[in-house]
């Protein structure tokens, strides 16, 4: 007996590249949606950005404050969403029995849904960038622009940890899980200061701003997009965000392998919907 | 000697059932927890088809999982080629693939689409896949010009057609087929039959297939469990059960008389008995 397509560096890749692959696939067939959801940020970010023309003072610098807020938050909630709700998605589609039957490790298939995911949501959020410029004037003279593409880089992965960790939910509970990840997204965009500082926050919100890698992702793009400052003067703001994904994402995938053995035993992998 | 491609020794699993009592939980004596398989232990030989018939909830697509890593036993062990599904999970979902009686695809994306996802898991070229995955969809009787549309424009025949194609793809060497022909029209049913014997003739295949169609199980098995309850009752060959169940007032069995000589009940009845118990549970 031989065994087709031994375990190797290359078939991990080419298994990797799988998610990759099938998520661009099933973005041009539901291109529908994907269209409404553009439209739809387009139409938030301009409602919030409104908010802030409408106010007499500095409101140029209140415009790229909220704009900034805005464009992060879509970004972030799109890398978020597509790996904390593969499981759910999966369950639905009725495909997550045949995607833990195959003979990858869990973390291909992690990194794989993973790099889609920021792939697309950086271009989404440059398109949506291009987007906002045709209705406001946005003042970028001082940016930094590969600062902010050191925060996005570093930042996403600090990201990805908290979406592996938030993934384990709907494999833990079979209805509920999606609703929970919901609830955990909602809560970062309250605590992280996407349209507002943390500062304005009641006091017992405070640490768990802190402790939210969105916080330091925005203050990083902030300051490299509004103050223009360099690389090495964000210490503060990618060091908490490196720790968080160093500490985040072998963790998250340990959680994860954990959980599933708790599904395959509790029977709890199986389709749903 | 014949080789043995799967061994199941002494295997158990139970679902539900909890030592912890909560106020809103029912009593624990309504919580014991469901036996689906109930120390069952078989060996298939290579290059065998080996049947398991039974009613529905008779622990057939449990036993299935339980070989597919989908679940891991409560007790007990299970080896596909001399490899443990537990400890050597990874070799194991190399060796085989299995078909569910529910298609299971991204029904927006088409057979190709959801072909190439699946044989790029298991490490397949994408330059190969393209080229394989067209010759076995056409090998399949599927028309060419349905390769690249939505698989929810597809009949349930086609679409489990496009499943055995992606177990095939995979070149398994453990076929699992979990009710295959469940719901398929007697054309798409005869097609997927004809696949399973070439499969194992031409492609060296070990095949364990689930099924609650006497005719079927008759027809492709060369060894056939029944199961009832979680237990398997009788083991044998398709004739060596229907010689077995000869009695004065019926001396030529079909398989469906064998099934009731063995449980003791119709296959009608053997599933509405299955179903009041696991709603009582």
């Amino acid at each position: 007996m031989t065994i087709v397509n031994p375990p190797s560096v290359m078939t991990e890749v080419r298994a990797s590249y799988a998610f990759v692959e099938r998520n661009w696939n099933l973005t041009k067939r539901y291109w529908g949606w994907e269209l409404a959801f553009f439209l739809y940020t387009i139409a938030s970010s301009l409602s919030v950005i409104y908010i802030g023309k409408a106010q007499g003072t500095n409101q140029d610098a209140l415009v790229l404050y909220l704009g900034i807020g805005t464009l992060v938050w879509a970004y972030l909630r799109a890398v978020f969403d597509s790996i904390s709700e593969m499981i759910s998605w999966e369950r639905w589609e009725g495909t997550i029995e045949y995607t833990f039957m195959a003979p990858i490790s869990r973390l291909t298939h992690m990194l794989g849904s993973a790099l889609f995911s920021i792939v697309y949501g950086v271009l989404r959020t440059a398109l949506l960038f291009a987007a906002l410029a045709l209705f406001v004037d946005l003042d970028l003279s001082r940016t930094n622009y590969w600062g902010a593409l050191v925060v996005v880089l570093i930042g996403s992965l600090s990201f990805l940890g908290v979406g592996i960790m938030a993934a384990v939910l709907p494999l833990w509970f079979t209805e509920r899980g999606a609703e929970m990840t919901f609830m955990i997204s909602a809560i970062l965009l309250l605590v992280s200061g996407v349209y507002y500082p943390i500062s304005v926050l009641p006091g017992w919100m405070q640490p768990l701003a802190r402790i939210s890698p969105a916080t330091y992702f925005l203050e990083g793009i902030r300051q490299t997009v509004i103050q223009g400052r360099s690389v090495l003067d964000l210490g503060p703001v990618l060091l908490p965000l490196l720790i968080t994904g160093i500490i985040l994402i072998p963790l998250g995938v340990w959680v994860f392998t954990q959980a599933e053995h708790w599904a395959k035993r509790t029977g709890r992998l199986k389709r749903n919907g | 000697m014949k080789t043995d491609a799967v061994v199941v020794d002494d295997i158990l699993k139970s679902f539900g059932g909890s030592k912890l009592r909560f106020g809103w939980r029912k009593p624990a004596e309504q919580r014991k927890p469901v036996v689906a398989v109930d120390h069952v232990s078989l060996r298939i030989h290579k290059n065998e088809i080996y049947g398991v018939l039974g009613a529905n909830g008779s622990g057939k697509s449990t036993l299935i999982r339980l070989l597919s890593t989908l679940l891991v036993p409560d007790a007990g062990t299970v080896t596909i080629f001399g490899h443990d599904i537990v400890r050597e999970e990874r070799t194991v979902k190399r060796l085989l693939n299995r078909v569910s009686v529910e298609a299971s695809f991204f029904k927006k994306l088409s057979p190709v689409e959801n072909l190439m996802y699946a044989t790029r898991l298991y490490g397949i070229p994408g330059v190969q896949a393209r080229r394989d995955i067209r010759r076995v969809l056409e090998m399949l009787g599927i028309a060419p010009d349905r390769f690249d549309r939505p698989l929810e424009q597809m009949s349930r025949g086609m679409q489990q057609k496009v499943a055995i194609a992606r177990a095939f793809l995979t070149a398994p060497v453990l076929l699992l087929l979990d009710e295959p022909t469940t719901g398929l029209d007697p054309r798409s049913k005869l097609d997927v039959q004809d696949f399973v014997l070439r499969l194992r003739n031409d492609h060296d295949a070990t095949v364990l297939l689930t099924t609650h169609d006497m005719g079927e199980a008759d027809a492709l098995c060369d060894r056939i469990a029944i199961l009832d309850r979680g237990r398997i009752v009788v083991e044998g060959t398709p004739s060596e059960l229907r010689m077995q169940a000869r009695t004065a007032t019926q001396p030529d069995p079909s398989m469906e008389d064998a099934f009731m000589y063995f449980t003791g009940r119709s296959l009608e009845d053997a599933e509405q008995e299955e179903q009041e118990e696991k709603v009582a549970s």
